[in-house]
Parts: C-alpha cells; sequence; structure tokens
C-alpha cells in the first residue's frame, strides 16, 4: 500500500518536474524573441518548412472537409427547407470549429512531430550541446523561431483550410445538390460576423498555435537522446497536441459562445 | 610532444569535486590541474566519466561540491553572459563532431565567426579557408556533414573549434572509432594545433597509445579517483599494477579477466 502511494508519487512529482521544465522553456523562448527579429532569416527558413511546407495537406483536407460539410448539411438543411442557408452552415462550421481545430490537429502530425524528431535528434547527435560550447544559446537561436513560425503559421493555414473548406461545400451544394449559387454566397455574407465569428477563429488558431508548437519544442528538447526517446518523443507531441486542442478548443468555445 | 607547458599557474584548477548520477559518484574528491601550454590527458576505463568532465569544465553539467576554475574563474559561480564570454575562448571537440547538419563544412566552420563577430563575408571566407586548409579539408568546403566520413567530420569539427583561436579546446575521444590514418591525422593535428595556436589542450581518451604519444601530463581516473597522474613517460612506465594493465592493455591484473564465479572443478562435477 505504501509502495504504491510511493510510486504515486513519484509519478506526480515527476510529471510536476516536466510541467516546470516546459515553463522554464517557454520562458526561454518567449526571451529570445527580441533576439530573432534582428535574424529575420531564421524566422522566414522555419515559415517556410513549418508553414509553407504543410499547405497541401491543409488545403487538401480542407477541400474534402468543406464537401462533407456540403453534403450533410445539405441533407439536414433540405428535410426543413432551409438549404440556402448552406453556405451560412458551412462557413460558421469552418470558421468558428473546424478550421481552427482540423488545422491543429494536422499541424501537430505534420510539422510538430518533424519538429520534435528535429529536436530531438539535434539532441542526440550533440549538435545542441555543440552550440552552447560555441556559445550560443541553443533556445534562443534554433527553439525561438520554429516557435514563431509555428505560431504565424497556424491561423494562416486555418484561414487557407476555411476558405478551400468553403469552395467544397460549393461545389457540392451548388454545383453537385442545385442549392442557389446567390443564397450560399449572400447568406454567408449576411450571417458570419467579423467579429464574432473570423475574429473568434483567428484567436483560437492564435492558441493552438502556441500550445502545438509548445509541446513540440518541449518535447523534442526534452527527449531522451536516444533513438527510442526520439520515437516515444515524437509519439507524445501528436498525442499531448490532440488533447490539448480539443480540451482547450471546448474552454476557449464557452468562454467565447457561451451564454452571456 | 610540445615544451611549451607553462609552469605557472593551472589554466584549469580543479578541486574537491564530487559528482553523481543517481546515487552513483562517477567524481569523489578529485583534484586536477591542466597546466598552460600543453596536452593534458584524461585517461580512464568506459563509463569511468572521462565525458561527463569535460562537460562540467564546460558547465554543461554541475557539481555536487567542489570548484572548478577555468583562467582563474570559478565556472560555476559565473552569470550567463560572463559564461558565454568565456565559452568563446574555449574549443569543443565532440565524440560525433556535433557538425549543424543543415549546414555545409563551410557554413559549419563559419557558424562561430559569423555568431560572434562583424566581420566581413571576406574576412570569414579567408579565415574560414585558412581554418580548412589547417586540418587538410578546404576541397571538401562544399560537401554536408553526412558526406564526410567520421574522421573527415572530427576534423571540420576541429577547424570549427579553432576558428575563434580559443585558449584551450577539449577533445572528447578523438580517436574512437578511426581506422589507423585516420588516427594518424588526428593525433598529428591536435599536436600541430596545440603548438601553432599556443593553445591548452585537454584530451580525453581511452587509447593509451596514441594519447601517450602527444600528452605532457597524464591523469588516469578509475572509480571516482585519480588513480595515476604525472608526465606521460612517467604515467605509461608506473609499476602500480592498476596503472600497469590499464596503459599496457594487459587481460588479466587488479581487474580480473574472469567474472565472479564459483569453482571451476565444483562447477563441471556440479556438486
Amino acid at each position: 500500500m505504501i509502495d504504491r502511494l510511493a510510486s504515486l508519487g513519484r509519478i506526480g512529482l515527476g510529471s510536476l518536474e516536466r510541467l516546470g521544465r516546459g515553463h522554464l522553456l517557454l520562458f526561454g523562448i518567449i526571451g529570445g524573441l527580441s533576439d530573432m527579429v534582428r535574424r529575420p532569416r531564421l524566422l522566414i527558413a522555419q515559415t517556410h518548412s513549418v508553414g509553407v511546407l504543410s499547405i497541401l495537406i491543409i488545403t487538401v483536407s480542407g477541400l474534402f472537409v468543406g464537401m462533407v460539410l456540403g453534403l450533410q448539411g445539405h441533407y439536414i438543411l433540405s428535410q426543413f427547407g432551409a438549404e440556402e442557408t448552406l453556405g451560412v452552415m458551412v462557413a460558421a462550421s469552418l470558421v468558428r470549429e473546424l478550421g481552427p481545430v482540423v488545422t491543429a490537429l494536422l499541424f501537430a502530425g505534420r510539422a510538430g512531430s518533424a519538429l520534435t524528431a528535429e529536436i530531438g535528434l539535434m539532441k542526440a547527435t550533440e549538435q545542441l550541446s555543440g552550440l552552447e560550447m560555441m556559445a550560443v544559446n541553443p533556445i534562443k537561436r534554433v527553439l525561438t523561431p520554429r516557435f514563431a513560425a509555428g505560431v504565424i503559421s497556424m491561423p494562416l493555414l486555418a484561414a487557407m483550410f476555411s476558405a478551400v473548406g468553403v469552395i467544397g461545400g460549393y461545389f457540392v451544394g451548388v454545383g453537385l445538390l442545385g442549392v442557389d449559387d446567390g443564397a450560399y454566397w449572400s447568406q454567408m455574407q449576411a450571417k458570419i460576423d467579423l467579429r464574432e465569428d473570423v475574429f473568434n477563429g483567428i484567436i483560437k488558431s492564435l492558441v493552438f498555435g502556441v500550445v502545438c508548437s509548445w509541446i513540440a519544442l518541449f518535447q523534442g528538447y526534452d527527449a531522451t537522446p536516444t533513438s527510442e526517446g526520439v520515437s516515444r518523443a515524437t509519439t507524445r507531441t501528436v498525442v499531448h497536441s490532440a488533447l490539448a486542442v480539443l480540451g482547450l478548443d471546448f474552454v476557449l468555445t464557452a468562454l467565447m459562445f457561451g451564454e452571456d | 610532444m610540445s615544451s611549451d607547458v607553462n609552469n605557472s599557474e593551472p589554466l584549469v584548477k580543479i578541486r574537491n569535486l564530487r559528482f553523481c548520477r543517481g546515487e552513483r559518484a562517477i567524481f569523489d574528491g578529485v583534484d586536477i590541474d591542466i597546466p598552460r601550454g600543453g596536452i593534458t590527458a584524461i585517461m580512464g576505463p568506459s563509463g569511468t566519466g572521462k565525458t561527463t568532465l569535460l562537460k562540467l569544465i564546460g558547465r554543461q553539467l554541475h557539481p555536487e561540491s567542489g570548484t572548478i576554475e577555468v583562467d582563474g574563474q570559478d565556472i560555476h559561480r559565473l552569470s550567463t553572459r560572463e559564461l558565454y564570454e568565456l565559452r568563446m575562448r574555449m574549443g569543443m571537440l565532440f565524440q560525433s563532431g556535433a557538425l549543424l547538419t543543415d549546414l555545409n563544412v563551410y557554413d559549419n566552420v563559419a557558424y562561430p565567426l559569423r555568431e560572434h563577430t562583424r566581420l566581413p563575408e571576406s574576412m570569414v571566407r579567408k579565415l574560414v579557408l585558412m581554418k580548412l586548409e589547417a586540418v587538410g579539408l578546404r576541397g571538401a568546403r562544399k560537401l554536408m556533414p553526412s558526406e564526410l566520413s567520421g574522421g573527415m567530420a572530427r576534423r571540420v569539427a576541429l577547424a570549427r573549434a579553432i576558428a575563434l583561436d580559443p585558449m584551450m579546446i577539449m577533445y572528447d575521444e578523438p580517436f574512437t572509432g578511426q581506422d589507423p590514418i585516420s588516427k594518424g591525422v588526428l593525433v598529428e593535428l591536435i599536436r600541430e594545433v596545440n603548438q601553432a595556436s599556443r593553445l591548452t589542450s585537454i584530451v580525453v581518451s581511452h587509447d593509451v597509445e596514441e594519447t601517450a604519444a602527444i600528452a605532457d601530463v597524464i591523469y588516469v581516473i578509475s572509480n571516482g579517483k585519480v588513480v595515476a597522474r604525472g608526465p606521460s613517460d612517467e604515467v605509461a612506465n608506473s609499476d602500480a599494477p592498476w596503472v600497469k594493465q590499464f596503459m599496457r592493455g594487459l587481460p588479466d591484473g587488479p581487474v580480473p579477466f574472469h567474472f565472479p564465479a564459483c569453482d571451476l572443478e565444483q562447477d563441471l562435477l556440479g556438486s
């Protein structure tokens, strides 16, 4: 009994210790932002690697999600004779929820795992130690640009996801199922609110960008420097990011769209 | 062997060092002096903490107790800024080379110059080519680290380590896993770089022959203690049983050939 309590305590202390290390790393990363402004080339290179190279998977996924929304939305709305509101349904679903959330999940799988593996391997091959011994702070030089690139890329990718999704919904709803072209766009224009829907979606994306990039970088930086350790860290990045995004989405949705 | 070993205040002074990993004491009351201007070898069997010692000297690890002074400064009491200023005067050659894999050879060597100086690119180019020439790899400047052999990677790392003309270089197992030609090249390079740049070198290794050939002073570490210290030839010819077994690579001695077991006869007869 005492042994079980002791092991439970050890697990709890270990988790708290990791949380503490994670926060210290985050402070270190944020502390390097001013330094990064003087070296914009690092940010540009990482934005390409983290953001630009994710565009394909994001847009293709956005297209299919929009098409599915078009199909499902039309099926339900037509039962109430409200097919003209399909545009609103597709756009609101994408801008408020699916755009930020699915983009963050895809980001964690594509860019987050790559970040963890890269940082973990840099640690395993002593590149981070090498930088330290060259009097270069690896957190500022390696981690901060990747973090900033993730935070900048996420809302842009979510915007692309939503835009392509709306077009996918249009193809299916208007092109295949005969919803009125003008109604699709005009209802969307009338009902989607810039502050309530679009800005809140952007805020969600920014939060997910911070969380996903932080988790990915911490898992890589804290990984056991072996092939098995890096592999486990990469898995943890995807699992922790997915759980954090879904949990935070509920909290943010409750705060943003809850009863006033 | 270098004849420039300076008898003045040592460059690195380690006193009463204690460092543990978990319950196990890696170092327990270790005193080491690294003299200026020479090559000091830290030797000992695998797992004895030689690399850990270099990381302690570079403050990548913190000791439980004891002091490490580098050029008169207690490295574990320095602020981050002071530490980085000191590290600019220290070079370290990692066992793997630790080259940045997304940069080619030229950019790897140029990296510390671009980070810490405001030299124009034309001057950086001249310096990089001179450092690469010193290690014989000027012609390999466009290669990526993945295209280099282990020995070449270590030579590039050496060129990078001397890019800022440091006062000392720490070599972590420079000869491990190298073929005889690469070993010979590295031995010669360490000796030449040490003499030409008048710096202090610390070589951590268990390759007795190569290390003893270039070292001015040897420290042998085992079980967390310094078991032998002194001029290279003195330690190499030591009569102390453990040191003799290690330096000459004898299969049996204080470190027994046989893992502890019961009597062979009893074991064979099954009684």
